[in-house]
């Protein structure tokens, strides 16, 4: 791109500035209120994948550093957490939501270079969404008994939590803030190419004086997350990632005493029916499948067009899909950023393959992509069924499956065809037909005439393998309390 | 519908509009930041789209002829600056304005119809367009019949654009639905319908005369009519959104949906305009900052 572009050829470049961040060389491991060195000796390397290049690196955490992690997480349960007021509690955790939202700038920055998504994104969702958890949290801390009237709720001890790539910071304060709030302490481990955030919430978490010991965290690839599952001294385990990895962590939980949260795959169905608003609707699919690159567990990857509205709406989904600018995630007019690892555009592009083999038609936008980097096109694929894979495999990319339908039994019945319940969406101008649609679709989360809202006093979680138990609300409470 | 079919009875199933929607969309169209060399195209593209506009019961042919030279003369520290589109003024006035012009490729546009209200009967309405076209106007602004239009006689409402448009025959038919005064978005889609239907060149939000000018959210809803228009008939129908816009980050804004919506082919005074007044001395002003690296006072500005 030329820095002479003209409005007519595009928008000039306009980059977030990078003055702002710094990342250090090497992060070592957050135990006890301290950056501690791994006794594994060993560090591994994190990237931009928009450049491919190397941002810092971070410590590979063995069973010893585990160990480590429960164990002082156990004794600041015991000693400090379980015994402080809850409303000193509750200050805590404001101090959290203040600070980072005061430093939203700079995660948003290093989100974006460390995940790859667009800065719109970690500027206006990921950090002020995480920021509202924290405090809404906060405000329940020394409220708990209006929560569970006629109840006494205490913490467990402590949680183990397991988050993903997607939303780095995001499921970090989705995870941290309910569990302290309750009373627990935490072994937090972020994903293995997108740790930077959760480290700079280490850095937050000292700079505020947290107790030692009340958060810990620590990093590694599936292999260090398999010792926090399987650690005796821990209490309850939070997981958001693959149904895959899900089902292997509720195997070896079944028998324990721990409690668990499984968030994991989905295939949302995404339902438009012929007196929709079109236009809106439209962008509303857009944003479904689009959003963060299409790496969103409640993303709105099956589309359902009803049959006599199916031609306009595909057309404009393609007008619409030339106009979404993809590259440096950090220019702020970028809608569609990098890939996230190289093992996940594999992925996407081998079940896209699939597609094409299985006579899906593809329609691709023409926007040219980055040399370095990991990049997909935005991706709509046509003519496909219910037994095809792009229709039954969470593809977790920017890739659409659409097709139509005719009535309202078959939309419903084809929506719940599925493994997955995570979420799923409605278009109609009438508002009876939502109520009756979204009863009957099978899944923790329905937008009507809209999609991939947030908002922390909302509960969040799937049916079927999509997982188990609630994150966000006063539902998100539960799993991180003992009721007596 | 086929693109051959053209069914005028079917006002009242016009498309529908989720207003949230279009505010989640405005709201991303928003964010985009144009800096640079893109900020300076965009600033100097708004220029020329300026319908420079006086409507004032108080204007004199010495106002209007002022405000003509300075369409012709923007300002003299700048180089390599277009033209403003247009002059709009009242029918009486058309004269003054066209002679002042006189030479120049900037049209004379002038609204008609009874402006602002359009509560007289037809024929004199008509009457006031042969007028303005008479007196040399290159462009009209009509109104529609908005009390007619709520009280859901669509098809009156659609005939008299229709005789409008005749009476003008190749003369720039501008038809301005007052979107303050019709409520909700879905009539504001509805009555972009039935102008396009009817044979307008462009659609126009506003008179300027009434509490709310001109918004984005209203805008888009009139861009996307003219897009679906376009896609059935292949007919390109111009916008002009009208009163209130008055800075460049607003100017610019609406660029970018036009741009994002419509597609660079509306980029062009032919297919987009402002109707405004004091939008051209801010846009002068930023060319100058984008220019020189600091702002100046506005009295370097003229004020006609």
């Amino acid at each position: 791109m030329t820095n002479q572009t003209d409005f007519i050829t595009g928008y000039s470049p306009a980059p977030e500035s990078t003055n702002l961040i710094e990342i250090k060389e090497r992060y070592p491991l957050f135990i006890k209120g301290k950056f501690l060195e791994p006794q594994s000796g060993r560090y591994f390397s994190t990237i931009n994948p928009a450049t491919e290049k190397k941002l810092s690196e971070v410590a590979v955490a063995n069973q010893t550093d585990v160990d480590f992690a429960v164990k002082s997480a156990r004794n600041a349960y015991k000693n400090v957490w379980s015994k402080m007021p809850p409303k000193e509690r509750s200050k805590y955790i404001y101090r959290i939501a203040r600070v980072l939202q005061e430093r939203g700038r700079e995660f948003a920055v290093i989100e974006s270079m460390d995940g790859g998504k667009p800065i719109r994104e970690s500027r206006d969702i990921d950090i002020p969404l995480a920021v509202a958890h924290f405090f809404y949290y906060a405000g329940w801390a020394d409220k708990l008994e209006y929560a569970f009237p006629g109840r006494k709720a205490n913490g467990l001890g402590v949680a183990g939590q397991i988050i993903p790539w997607n939303f780095p910071l995001l499921m970090a304060a989705w995870k941290i803030a309910p569990a302290l709030a309750c009373g627990n302490t935490i072994v937090l481990k972020p994903a293995e190419t997108t740790p930077l955030t959760a480290m700079k919430l280490a850095e937050l978490l000292q700079d505020i004086d947290l107790p030692p010991g009340v958060v810990n965290i620590i990093t590694g690839a599936g292999d260090t997350g398999i010792k926090i599952v399987d650690h005796p001294d821990i209490n309850k385990i939070a997981f958001t990632g693959s149904t895959d990895v899900g089902k292997i962590i509720q195997k070896s939980l079944a028998g324990t005493q721990k409690k668990y949260t499984l968030e994991l795959g989905g295939k949302a169905a995404h339902i438009i029916f012929d007196d929709a608003a079109i236009n809106q609707a439209v962008e509303g699919i857009i944003n479904g499948i689009f959003f963060n690159q299409g790496h969103v567990c409640c993303a709105g990857s099956r589309l359902y067009v009803q049959e006599g509205v199916a031609e306009e709406v595909i057309s404009k989904l393609k007008d619409r899909m030339e106009t979404l600018i993809i590259g440096d995630p950090l220019d702020k007019n970028t809608d569609i950023g990098a890939i996230n690892s190289k093992m996940q555009l594999k992925k996407i592009m081998e079940i896209t393959q699939s597609g094409e083999d299985e006579g899906g038609v593809l329609f691709q936008s023409k926007c040219t992509t980055p040399k370095s980097g990991y990049w997909f096109k935005p991706t709509l694929i046509s003519n496909v069924a219910q037994s095809s894979r792009v229709v039954q495999e969470e593809i977790f990319g920017p890739v659409l499956a659409v097709q139509t339908f005719r009535t309202v039994d078959e939309v419903i019945e084809k929506a719940n065809n599925t493994p997955y319940g995570l979420s799923g969406g409605v278009w109609t101008d009438k508002g009876a037909k939502i109520f009756k649609i979204t009863k009957q679709i099978q899944a923790g989360i329905l937008w009507a005439n809209t999609f991939n809202k947030f908002d922390p006093t909302s509960p969040f979680g799937g049916f079927k393998e999509s997982g188990m138990g609630r994150e966000g609300g006063i539902h998100g409470l539960y799993p991180y309390v003992e009721l007596s | 519908m086929k693109a051959n079919q053209i069914n005028i009875a079917n006002f009242r199933q016009t498309p529908v509009i989720d207003q949230v929607g279009v505010n989640e969309r405005v709201a991303r169209l928003n964010s985009r930041s144009i800096k640079k060399t893109s900020k300076m195209a965009a600033l100097k593209l708004a220029l020329s789209m300026i319908d420079l506009t006086t409507l004032e019961g108080m204007d004199t042919p010495g106002k209007v002829q002022q405000l003509c030279i300075k369409a012709k003369h923007l300002n003299h520290g700048i180089s390599d600056l277009p033209h403003v589109a247009a002059v709009c003024v009242y029918p009486s006035l058309v004269k003054i304005a066209k002679k002042e012009l006189n030479g120049t490729s900037i049209n004379v546009a002038s609204v008609v119809t009874g402006f602002p209200s359009g509560q007289t009967n037809f024929k004199t309405r008509l009457e006031e367009v042969r007028y303005a076209i008479c007196e040399g106007a290159d462009e009209v602004d009509m109104v529609i019949s908005r009390g007619k239009f709520l009280s859901g006689d669509f098809q009156l409402v659609f005939d008299e654009i229709a005789q409008t448009k005749e009476e003008c025959e190749d003369i720039h038919l501008k038809v301005i639905l007052e979107t303050s005064e019709l409520s909700t978005l879905d009539n504001i889609r509805r009555a972009s319908e039935i102008a396009m239907k009817a044979g307008a060149d462009f659609i126009k939000t506003s008179t300027g005369k009434t509490k709310c000018g001109a918004t984005q959210p209203i805008s888009l809803v009139m861009l996307e009519a003219i897009k679906d228009f376009y896609q059935k008939t292949n007919k390109k129908i111009g916008m002009k959104p009208a009163g209130g816009i008055s800075d460049s980050k607003t100017a610019i804004r609406y660029l970018v949906m036009v741009k994002e919506i419509l597609g660079n082919e509306w980029l062009t005074p032919t297919l987009f305009r402002f109707g405004a007044s004091s939008l051209a001395n801010d846009l002068l002003m930023q060319i100058t900052k984008q220019q020189s690296g600091a702002y100046q006072s506005a009295d370097y500005f003229s004020k006609d």
